[in-house]
């Protein structure tokens, strides 16, 4: 790590307004290539808000105004020429609650890339191939090989949830999203998720929303603490944990609010 | 005290009967309708009806002195012409209307076009016949050089616009059923918004936007006095769309206040009513059992 320390998303002066209340405040924040990174905070502290910056789905909402800048890739997210399809395909994003679509699991993991591929050059056997990766790599293949055919929303909350991180597998994203996982798991599933998600650490950058600290603490490499839509601290979680420099962070750690 | 009580009692039972005998009121009036229909004509049905001549035969002369033949096919076919025509034009323009409504407008022009579509759903037929009468009418002959306007494409268009409303707020509430994490899911995935309608959408609400169409359909089926003064009410198979054409519904309108109470003519036009009845029936049926094989799932 230490030869090539590599920033995966660079934020500069982001500022966020949702209409006239500002969620964010100048955040600026270098997030590690390879790295898990969460962001805690309490409720309504904007992490949500910054995660959802980073592939600019927060648009979908009409009312949203944002300044400042996000590097990814060494390009600014928010120039005039970025195609938001192309950068979604670069940077995937997991929900709260587990969102397969409505069709097959084997339709589900290649749904990006028929949506990316021009002509229709995708050939079953590559794609056979494809499904089988993705799933083998979020360890659902040997449950899932003779359900490929079921559809998706008929599974359990945790293969739900696998199939979610499956189905960006296949796009090979820079970067990977996930706004709280797994609040909508019980406490196996989410140990299945985050042993999941240490497994694709090092392939992928991934930055977590959490509100959960000892998953947090469990997970992550690095920390962002957040409150009211500034960054207060961001270090690697070890010392966010044990020596935090901000008597907020420290508060908010030991339970004293939030 | 004790009879301030005792009124409770009474008016909380009878207040929950009215609203019983409301809700019950629908079914009991449908039987009703029916059974009224049915009685009607039901003598001629049971007795002397050659149902295959009835339904297969074009001749239709209830008034010939020496002969009188009730054959509804030619009323069947200009029926079906009209709907047919009527939804190849409302479907696209349906759903299409119903996708921009519901996932392409901001909310301004999104509550704007639901109040004029709802506005259009208002216009009385009559006033839609005025208007293939008067102003389609001359239309058709400009365009076509044809020797009359009152035709099966009058009558469709007229028809396709009365059936769009149906379709747009049926399907708009289809496609409003379809949970937002599909959408969110497809976005953030990178598809763009036309290929989260096709892929997805329409996919996960088309048991909706089916139920859409069929209304439409049952709706254009059943319309009456905007086809018959539209379609020129001539007895004949269309062989294109600018011929003439006489609809069942058309049909029972115009004789029914001709025919001699009783009459053999009076029961025929009961019958047509019967068949009309059946057809919207089974349409409605069909829109209702796929909207709850949505709900099955």
């Amino acid at each position: 790590m230490s030869n090539k320390m590599q920033f995966s998303i660079e934020t500069k002066d982001l500022n966020l307004w949702y209409a006239d209340f500002q969620a964010l405040k100048n955040v600026t924040v270098n997030i590690k290539d390879g790295l898990i990174t969460s962001l805690i905070g309490p409720s309504g502290c904007g992490k949500t808000t910054l995660l959802r910056c980073f592939n600019r789905v927060n648009e979908r909402y009409g009312y949203v105004t944002t300044t400042g800048e996000i590097k990814i890739l060494d390009k600014n997210i928010y120039d005039e020429d970025v195609s938001l399809p192309e950068l979604r395909k670069a940077v995937g994003m997991v929900f709260q609650r587990p969102n397969p679509l409505p069709i097959s699991v084997y339709e589900n993991v290649v749904f990006g890339l028929r949506i990316h591929s021009k002509n229709r050059e995708l050939s079953k056997a590559k794609s056979d191939e494809i499904v089988e990766k993705a799933l083998t790599e979020v360890r659902l293949w040997d449950d899932l090989k003779d359900k490929l055919k079921t559809k998706a929303t008929t599974l359990q909350l945790e293969q739900q949830q696998k199939l979610c991180i499956a189905r960006l597998l296949p796009l090979k994203p820079q970067v990977i999203l996930m706004d709280e996982p797994c609040s909508a798991l019980d406490s196996e599933a989410t140990l299945a998720v985050e042993e999941l998600m240490r497994s694709l650490a090092g392939s992928y950058t991934i930055v977590i929303v959490t509100h959960n600290m000892a998953q947090a603490r469990r997970v992550s490499d690095e920390c962002i603490f957040m409150l009211l839509g500034e960054i207060m601290e961001h270090d690697r979680t070890q010392t966010i944990f044990l020596t935090p420099q901000n008597p907020k962070t420290a508060d908010y750690i030991e339970g004293r609010y939030g | 005290m004790d009879n301030r009580r005792r009124f409770e009692v009474i008016s909380e039972f009878l207040i929950e009967w009215t609203i019983k005998i409301c809700g019950i009121s629908a079914i009991v009036f449908v039987f009703l309708i029916f059974l009224f229909v049915f009685r009607e004509g039901k003598d001629f049905l049971l007795n002397s009806l050659d149902l295959k001549e009835f339904l297969f035969s074009p001749e239709w002369y209830p008034d010939s002195v020496s002969h009188k033949r009730y054959g509804v096919l030619a009323l069947i076919a200009g029926t079906f012409s009209v709907t047919l025509l009527a939804m190849a034009i409302a479907v696209p323009f349906g759903l299409g209307a119903a996708i921009f409504v519901s996932e392409f407008s901001n909310s301004k022009v999104k509550e704007t076009l639901k109040i004029v579509i709802e506005l259009l759903a208002a216009i009385p037929s009559v006033v839609w016949g005025f208007i293939g009468l008067s102003i389609m009418n001359e239309l058709i002959i400009e365009m076509f050089d044809a020797p009359i306007g009152l035709t099966v494409l009058n009558g469709g268009i007229i028809l396709a616009l009365m059936s769009v409303p149906i379709i747009v707020s049926i399907g708009e509430d289809a496609l409003k059923a379809v949970p937002d994490s599909y959408r969110e899911a497809a976005v953030a995935l990178g598809a763009t918004r036309w290929q989260m309608v096709y892929k997805v959408l329409l996919p996960a609400a088309k048991n909706g936007l089916l139920a859409a169409v069929l209304l439409g359909v049952a709706r254009a089926v059943g319309e009456t006095m905007a086809v018959l003064m539209a379609t020129g009410h001539s007895l004949q198979i269309p062989h294109s769309v600018l011929d003439s054409v006489r609809t069942l519904t058309a049909t029972i309108a115009a004789e029914l206040g001709e025919a001699p109470v009783g009459s053999d003519h009076y029961q025929v036009l009961f019958i047509i009513g019967i068949l009309l009845f059946t057809i919207t029936f089974i349409v409605n049926l069909t829109a209702d059992l796929i909207v709850k094989g949505i709900r099955g799932k």
